[in-house]
């Protein structure tokens, strides 16, 4: 069994060689390059509009062209109107955002970790049954649970509080999947055999030999438990009803809900256009500096679906 | 797979310190279950009770007298006979057959050509590609609805500006497809990067032959790359079934702005929401939200089966 780093080094390898013997088709590249850079465009002009728009005031929103700068440079102004808006929500609603997608993505990391390297490393009686349920779990449509599991939660007291967010956010079948493949390469079984002649417990073991191997997929898992509860909509739209306690996407929802109904009265554009452009800018942060982890870590996962 | 337990048999130092192996291995079963305990403890509670919860609730009828009563299957009943829930239920088979295929297909195409490393700035294309995946449904969203829009919307504006007209992105006929634009920009950077982790590891024998063959890029992806990431591809297929018959947000958003294109039921997961959240019929949304399950479900089965009998048929093509 390779680790993914040595498998890295293959593909890299081979890559040269491909590299090397293809020099032939070389000289399409520039064909290649001017077609992927245009298609590029497409993903790129969308947020490159909505950054230059959140330069804009409400009145040159509407009479200067959307993909260029155009009228007084408002940004500053713009945010100010957003982080002071109604006494200051879209702060909390950040707040509540990074504080409900980090503790459900570090709760759902854990669990699949846990729960991953149990299948990787154990046998067990029952150990089919229990994985194939949490493959099956995979095609659940999670969606669809929202409706009862809000019925469960109103019984349990528990709607409208952070809780009602989180702790359905634990749950990733898919973590527990990547977590299994990518611990049963990257821990070899060796090393669990030697921390257990040394006398390690089972969670000893775990927590210092195999929680340290298991890093890339880690961050993997937990990009995208955060991602999935950071652009979570459909759950705490139905959980929650105080403001103070929704996340960014009903917060934002539910300003341009305000200003598509004030008609031209309200400059509730601009503040809209602003809140999504400040909104996405810490995902893609988060994803360009782990970019080298999660996609190491992805690459294991996807090769043996 | 390594098999775990032949290996505490095999180690004379565990022996020594426990007479039979058959402790060491029960304590190994426990180890695993306790590990298993938390996420299993989640998994039950919010998936399997509430699956089983949204059962039984559409087994019921709530009515003004004598409150909630038993109606069997009156409630599938109903809704197998409910134009808008068919209506929502085609169109979203209609945005499966259509988007996502082209969806997939510019995913493996940009992941097959960043493969190649032929063009120049290679790392770059695949994250601005990827980037659209880092912002919320919500936020496209309504970023398209403004890029849409007849007035101060820049394709408008172009359109304008080339003599076109103001071409209507919101209205009934073409809302759907703007909204198959919507999702196609959000999540092909994602599928790509499923796929393109899987072309990146493909082991460089399987290049051996066809490099000595002198085969094209064109056959190499073809006849090696393709075949090699076939379990790639069907996960993102199976996670595109469950994205597209589950929209949600795009067309609750789209609605505030294009509030006549955009019915109640027009996807079968926002009619299930409306029915319980607005008109207050919870055992009938229940109900729609458990059928939808069962539909998703079904169509990933297929999904699967299909892909593995033609994976089938080609390994037997080989030998």
């Amino acid at each position: 069994m390779t680790s993914t780093e040595t498998r890295t080094l293959l593909t890299g390898e081979r890559l040269d060689n491909a590299k090397a013997s293809y020099s032939r088709t070389r000289r399409r590249s520039w064909l290649l390059t001017v077609l992927l850079w245009l298609c590029v465009l497409y993903f790129v002009l969308p947020l490159w509009w909505l950054l230059v728009s959140s330069t804009k005031d409400n009145s040159a929103l509407f009479s200067t062209f959307g993909l260029w700068f155009g009228g007084e440079l408002s940004l500053w102004d713009n945010l100010q109107t957003l982080f002071t808006i109604r006494g200051g929500l879209f702060t909390r609603w950040l707040i509540n955002t990074v504080v409900y997608s980090v503790t459900a993505a570090v709760g759902a990391t854990l669990l699949s970790a846990m729960a991953g390297y149990a299948f990787a490393k154990y046998e067990f009686p029952g150990k089919k049954v229990l994985f194939s349920a949490t493959l099956g779990a995979i095609m659940i449509p999670l969606t669809a649970l929202a409706l009862p599991t809000y019925l469960l939660f109103a019984r349990a007291g528990l709607t409208d509080t952070p809780w009602a967010i989180i702790i359905p956010s634990l749950v990733s079948p898919f973590g527990v999947y990547l977590m299994r493949v990518y611990a049963a390469d990257a821990i070899p079984d060796t090393l669990i055999e030697s921390a257990r002649v040394d006398g390690a417990g089972e969670f000893r073991t775990f927590w210092q030999v195999g929680f340290r191997l298991l890093g890339p997929g880690l961050v993997t898992v937990f990009l995208f438990s955060l991602v999935a509860t950071w652009n979570n909509y459909f759950l705490p739209l139905v959980m929650l009803n105080s403001s103070e306690l929704y996340p960014i996407t009903v917060g934002l929802a539910q300003l341009q809900a305000a200003a598509s109904a004030g008609g031209g009265t309200q400059a509730l554009f601009s503040t809209v256009i602003t809140g999504s452009f400040v909104s996405i800018l810490p995902l893609i942060i988060a994803f360009l500096f782990l970019q080298r982890y999660w996609q190491s870590g992805l690459a294991t996962g996807s090769v043996k679906g | 797979m390594a098999n775990a337990t032949a290996l505490p048999a095999a180690r004379p130092a565990a022996s020594a310190k426990k007479r039979r192996t058959s402790p060491t291995k029960r304590k190994q079963y426990r180890a695993a279950y306790l590990f298993l305990l938390p996420f299993f403890i989640v998994f039950i509670t919010m998936l399997v009770v509430p699956l089983v919860y949204a059962g039984y609730l559409s087994l019921f009828e709530s009515k003004l007298i004598g409150g909630e009563v038993f109606a069997g299957l009156n409630n599938y009943v109903r809704a197998l006979t409910d134009p808008q829930f068919w209506g929502g239920l085609g169109r979203v088979a209609l945005f499966f057959v259509v988007q996502v295929p082209i969806m997939l297909g510019l995913a493996l195409f940009f992941a097959l050509a960043l493969d190649t490393f032929l063009a120049r700035g290679s790392k770059g294309i695949r994250l601005l590609i990827f980037m659209p995946y880092a912002v919320p449904a919500v936020v496209a969203t309504l970023m398209w609805g403004y890029l849409y829009g007849p007035d101060f919307g820049p394709i408008a504006q172009m359109a304008r500006a080339l003599g076109f007209g103001t071409p209507d992105f919101l209205s009934a006929e073409n809302i759907l497809g703007s909204m198959m634009n919507i999702v196609t920009w959000e999540f092909v950077g994602y599928n790509m990067i499923i796929m393109y982790a899987a072309l990146r590891a493909i082991p460089g024998e399987l290049y051996e032959a066809a490099e000595i063959d002198g085969a094209g890029q064109f056959r190499l992806a073809w006849s090696i790359k393709i075949p090699a990431i076939r379990p790639a591809i069907l996960l993102t297929v199976i996670f595109s079934v469950i994205g597209s018959f589950q929209l949600f947000a795009e067309p609750s958003l789209l609605n505030v702005i294009a509030p006549d294109a955009i019915t109640m039921g027009f996807t079968p997961n926002y009619y299930a929401f409306n029915v319980a959240f607005i008109n207050q019929e919870l055992n009938y949304g229940a109900a729609l939200a458990f059928l939808l399950g069962i539909v998703i479900a079904i169509i990933s089965y297929f999904v699967q089966l299909g892909s593995e009998r033609s994976a089938r048929r080609e390994r037997k093509g080989l030998a």
